[in-house]
C-alpha cells in the first residue's frame, strides 16, 4: 500500500515530466492513466489537481474521463468481478448468470457493492468458450455455472460467518 | 497572405474564388446558401451536424462543406435530389429525439433547428427516437441548461472555451448519452461559468435560455401598494427594435419609456445617468490611483460577467479592479436612499427593476455585497428579451407607441453614459471627465476613434497636463485574459483598461434579441449598428460629459458631497474577493 503523500508525489512527477516534454496538453490520457493506477479511481480533487499543475480546464478534463470507459470515477472494489457476455456463453446462460449476480450484489454494471468487495464489469469473450458460462473474478475464470453455483462463489468471498443463509 | 485565385464549378457553372477557403465560404460569397446547424464564423469548424453536405466530384461521399477546403477545377454539386433528401434525412435525424414541444417552447419562432426544419420541407415524423431525459438545471442565477432539448452541435462548447476562455462546459460521456455539462457535472451555479450568456446567443435551439423572471414581474407591477421603478441601460434601446422585427441599429430610449410606464411602472430611470455618476467615481479614483494613491493599471468593473471571471480566473489582479460598483448597482443604491428619500417612501415598498442586456447582471443583482441597509439593490433583472416579450404580450406596440422622458431625478443623462454600452465606451467616457477634472480645462476632441470598432484589443494614448496616459480597451472574456497576460509580463505597460465580458460590450451582451433570419449570432454588422445606435445618441445630445450632466451634480450637491465622498464610497463602491472554483485558462487555445 502506497501512502497517500507518496501518490500525490508520484503524480506530480509524471505530470512534471510531462510538462517538460513536447506537447504537454496532450500528455492527458497518460496522466489520467497514471494517476488511476495510483489511485484506482479518478476522483474530484485528483482531476482538479490535474487541471491545476497542467493548466487544462476541469471542464476539458472531465469529458476525457467520461469518454472512455476505461477510466473510473468511482473507487473500484477490493475484487473485480467480469460475467462473460460472448456469444457461447450468452447461449450457455450468461444472462442468468448476470442476473444472480446483479441480485445477490445489489448492484448494476459498472457499480461496486456497498461493502467495497466486488465491482461488476460485463466482458466479451475470455476465451475459455469450453467452459461456458464463465466469469473472471480478479484473474481467476469460474467455469459452467449455474444460478446455485455463482451464488456460492460469490459467498465464498465472505467470512462463514457473514455468508446469507442458503434459500 | 496572398491568395491563388482558382476556379471552381458550382451546379454547373464557373466561378472564380480564392484558395484557402472552404467550399462554404466561397459558396457563400456567390450566393449559394448551402444550410448549417453547428457552423459559426466566429468558432472553430466542429463538422459535427453534417447539414452542410455537398456532393464533390470525385470523393467517395458527401463531404461536410463547413471544413472542405475548395480546390482548383473542383466540381460541387449543392443543390440535387439526392442531397436534398440526404439533408433532410440529417435533420429528421437530429429531430428524432428532440422533444416535440415546439409550441410551448421558449425559442418558438426564433429556433434555428426549427427554421432548418421548415426549410427542408419536413412536414412529417417518420422514426421515433429514444428521448433524452434529464433534468434542467436551474441552480444558476442567470442560465438554465436543458440537456433534452441539445442537438450536440457545441456552439456552447466552443464560444465558452474558444472567444470566452472560460471553458464551464464540455461534452461529457459519449454516444447517445454525451450531455454537455460543466466539470463533474456539478451545478451551474457551482461551476466556474460567469453567466455571461453567450451559450444562450449562440445556441440555436433553447437549450441554453435566461432565468426568466417575466411572470413574476407582471404579478409585482399589480401590486397597488409599492412603488415599482425600473431602469434601463444603454445597450438595451439599441437593440431591442430588432425584437420587433426592425433592422438592427435604431435606438429606441423614448419608446422604452412609454413602454415601461404602459407596463405598470411608476418610475423610470436611465441606467446612463448612473453610468455618469460611475464616470465620477471612476475617473476620480483613477486619478487618485494617478497620483499615487493606488494600483495601477487600473481595470474598470462595470461588466457583471467580467466581475465573476476575475474573482475565479484572475484574483491575483483584484487589487487593480476599481471599487466602483457598476452603474445599475449605483442606480439602485440611490433608488433605496435619496429617491426613497425624495418620494417619502420606505425603502421596502419599492421594487427595484433592471431592463438589462445582461444575463450576468441577474448573478450581479443577487451579490450579497452590493446590498443597501439590508436590501437588495435591483429586485429583479430582465432582459431585452424578457422586456421585449413582456411589451408583446401586454399589447404594447414599440413600433407604433409616442415617445417619452425618462424621470426625474435619475432620469437625464449625457452622450457619455450612453456609449458606455460599447466596447471602448467607458474608457472614452472617463477619458473626457478625467481630463477635465485633472487639467482643469474641457477635453475639445472627444471622440476618440482609436478606442472604437470591433477590433479585440485596442490601445490608445491620451496626453494629460504632459503626462502620457496608456490605455488598452477589451471585450470578450478572452480578450481580457491576452490583456491581463501582458499587465503579468509588463506591469507598467498601461495606466488604464476597460474591459466589458461580452464580445462588442454590453451590446453583445447575452440578453439580447435572438439573431434574425438572416443573419448569425453575434453577427459583427449587427454589433456595429447598435454601436452606432449609441454613437449616434452621443452625437445628438448636447451635454456629452459626464461631470456636465445637472442632475448628477445636484446629486453631489444635495446628497454624496463630491466623489470618493465617505458616502458615495457606502453607496457606490465595493470589494471584490477571490472565489472558487479556481478558473483556469489554458495557453494553447487560440481566441479567434
Amino acid at each position: 500500500m502506497i501512502a497517500a503523500e507518496d501518490k500525490k508525489t508520484a503524480l506530480r512527477e509524471f505530470m512534471e515530466k510531462a510538462k517538460a516534454g513536447a506537447h504537454p496538453e496532450s500528455q492527458l490520457i497518460a496522466i489520467l492513466h497514471h494517476a488511476q493506477e495510483l489511485y484506482g479511481h479518478l476522483d474530484q480533487a485528483v482531476m482538479d489537481e490535474i487541471a491545476l499543475t497542467m493548466n487544462i480546464p476541469t471542464a476539458h478534463i472531465w469529458g476525457v474521463a467520461t469518454f472512455y470507459h476505461y477510466f473510473n470515477l468511482k473507487p473500484k472494489g477490493k475484487h473485480s468481478i467480469s460475467v462473460c457476455l460472448g456469444t457461447a456463453c450468452y447461449v450457455k446462460g450468461a444472462a442468468q448468470v448476470l442476473e444472480t449476480v446483479k441480485k445477490e450484489l445489489k448492484v448494476d454494471i459498472g457499480e461496486t457493492t456497498q461493502d467495497g468487495m466486488f465491482t461488476l464489469a460485463e466482458t466479451r469473450c475470455l476465451g475459455t468458450c469450453g467452459l461456458a458460462p464463465v466469469m473472471m473474478i480478479d484473474d481467476k475464470v469460474y467455469g459452467a455455472l449455474t444460478p446455485k453455483k455463482t451464488v456460492e462463489i460469490l459467498q465464498s468471498f465472505y467470512p462463514p460467518s457473514c455468508r446469507k443463509p442458503r434459500e | 497572405m496572398e491568395t491563388k485565385a482558382i476556379t471552381i464549378n458550382i451546379d454547373g457553372k464557373s466561378y472564380k474564388t480564392q484558395e484557402g477557403l472552404t467550399i462554404m465560404q466561397a459558396a457563400d460569397q456567390l450566393g449559394f446558401h448551402i444550410p448549417r446547424l453547428c457552423y459559426h464564423p466566429k468558432l472553430s469548424i466542429e463538422g459535427a451536424c453534417r447539414v452542410c453536405i455537398v456532393e464533390v466530384e470525385g470523393a467517395k461521399s458527401y463531404v461536410a462543406s463547413c471544413a472542405y477546403p475548395v480546390m482548383d477545377g473542383m466540381k460541387i454539386r449543392t443543390n440535387t435530389q439526392e442531397i436534398r433528401r440526404a439533408r433532410r434525412d440529417i435533420v429528421e435525424l437530429i429531430l428524432d429525439n428532440h422533444p416535440q414541444d415546439c409550441h410551448t417552447c421558449e425559442r418558438d419562432s426564433n429556433c434555428e433547428l426549427q427554421r432548418l426544419a421548415a426549410s427542408m420541407g419536413i412536414r412529417k415524423r417518420h422514426f421515433e427516437g429514444e428521448r433524452k431525459k434529464y433534468d434542467k438545471d436551474l441552480t444558476s442565477t442567470s442560465v438554465i441548461r436543458d440537456p433534452n432539448k441539445c442537438i450536440l452541435c457545441g456552439r456552447c462548447v466552443r464560444i465558452c472555451s474558444e472567444v470566452q476562455k472560460v471553458t464551464a462546459l464540455g461534452h461529457a460521456h459519449r454516444g447517445f448519452q454525451t450531455v454537455v455539462m460543466p466539470a463533474y457535472n456539478m451545478p451551474f451555479r457551482d461551476s466556474v461559468c460567469t453567466t455571461c450568456g453567450q451559450c444562450i446567443n449562440v445556441c440555436p435551439t433553447a437549450a441554453f435560455v435566461e432565468k426568466v423572471y417575466t411572470q413574476d414581474l407582471f404579478a409585482k407591477l399589480n401590486d397597488p401598494n409599492i412603488v415599482k421603478v425600473a431602469q434601463i441601460a444603454p445597450s438595451v434601446r439599441a437593440a431591442i427594435g430588432e425584437a420587433f422585427g426592425l433592422e438592427p441599429g435604431r435606438a429606441m430610449e423614448r419608446e422604452v419609456a412609454a413602454g415601461l410606464r404602459r407596463l405598470g411602472f411608476n418610475y423610470v430611470f436611465d441606467t446612463q445617468f448612473s453610468a455618469d455618476l460611475t464616470i465620477m467615481e471612476e475617473a476620480s479614483e483613477f486619478l487618485e490611483r494617478f497620483q499615487g494613491k493606488g494600483k495601477l493599471p487600473m481595470i474598470t468593473s462595470c461588466s457583471s460577467a467580467w466581475m465573476k471571471c476575475v474573482e475565479q480566473f484572475h484574483p491575483d489582479l483584484l487589487e487593480n479592479v476599481s471599487t466602483c460598483k457598476s452603474p445599475m448597482s449605483m442606480m439602485g443604491a440611490l433608488v433605496r436612499t435619496y429617491f426613497a428619500d425624495k418620494i417619502k417612501k420606505d425603502p421596502r415598498e419599492i421594487l427595484s427593476v433592471a431592463v438589462m442586456c445582461c444575463t450576468a447582471k441577474k448573478y450581479e443583482a443577487a451579490r450579497p455585497e452590493l446590498m443597501v441597509n439590508g436590501l437588495p439593490a435591483v429586485d429583479m433583472v430582465v432582459t431585452t428579451r424578457e422586456i421585449a416579450w413582456m411589451f408583446k404580450s401586454a399589447g404594447i406596440d414599440l413600433l407604433h407607441i409616442k415617445g417619452e422622458d425618462f424621470d426625474e431625478p435619475l432620469g437625464l443623462s449625457s452622450g457619455a453614459g450612453a456609449i458606455f454600452g460599447a466596447t471602448g465606451g467607458v474608457m472614452e467616457a472617463a477619458i473626457r471627465t478625467a481630463y477635465e477634472l485633472y487639467t482643469g480645462e474641457t477635453l475639445m476632441d472627444i471622440e476618440l476613434e482609436s478606442l472604437r470598432g470591433l477590433a479585440g484589443i485596442k490601445e490608445g494614448k491620451v496626453m494629460i497636463d504632459g503626462k502620457e496616459i496608456r490605455v488598452v480597451v477589451a471585450h470578450g472574456l478572452g480578450n481580457a485574459a491576452t490583456v491581463l497576460d501582458m499587465v503579468r509580463k509588463d506591469p507598467d505597460r498601461y495606466h488604464f483598461i476597460e474591459i466589458m465580458g461580452c464580445p462588442g460590450g454590453c451590446i453583445g451582451g447575452g440578453g439580447q434579441p435572438y439573431a434574425g433570419i438572416n443573419s448569425m449570432p453575434l453577427d459583427e454588422e449587427c454589433l456595429k449598428k447598435r454601436a452606432e445606435a449609441l454613437y449616434g445618441i452621443d452625437r445628438r445630445k448636447t451635454i456629452r460629459r459626464s461631470h456636465e450632466n445637472p442632475d448628477v451634480q445636484r446629486l453631489y450637491k444635495d446628497f454624496l458631497g463630491r466623489p470618493l465622498s465617505a458616502k458615495a464610497h457606502q453607496l457606490l463602491h465595493t470589494h471584490y474577493k477571490a472565489k472558487e472554483p479556481r478558473g483556469i485558462i489554458p495557453q494553447e487555445l487560440k481566441v479567434r
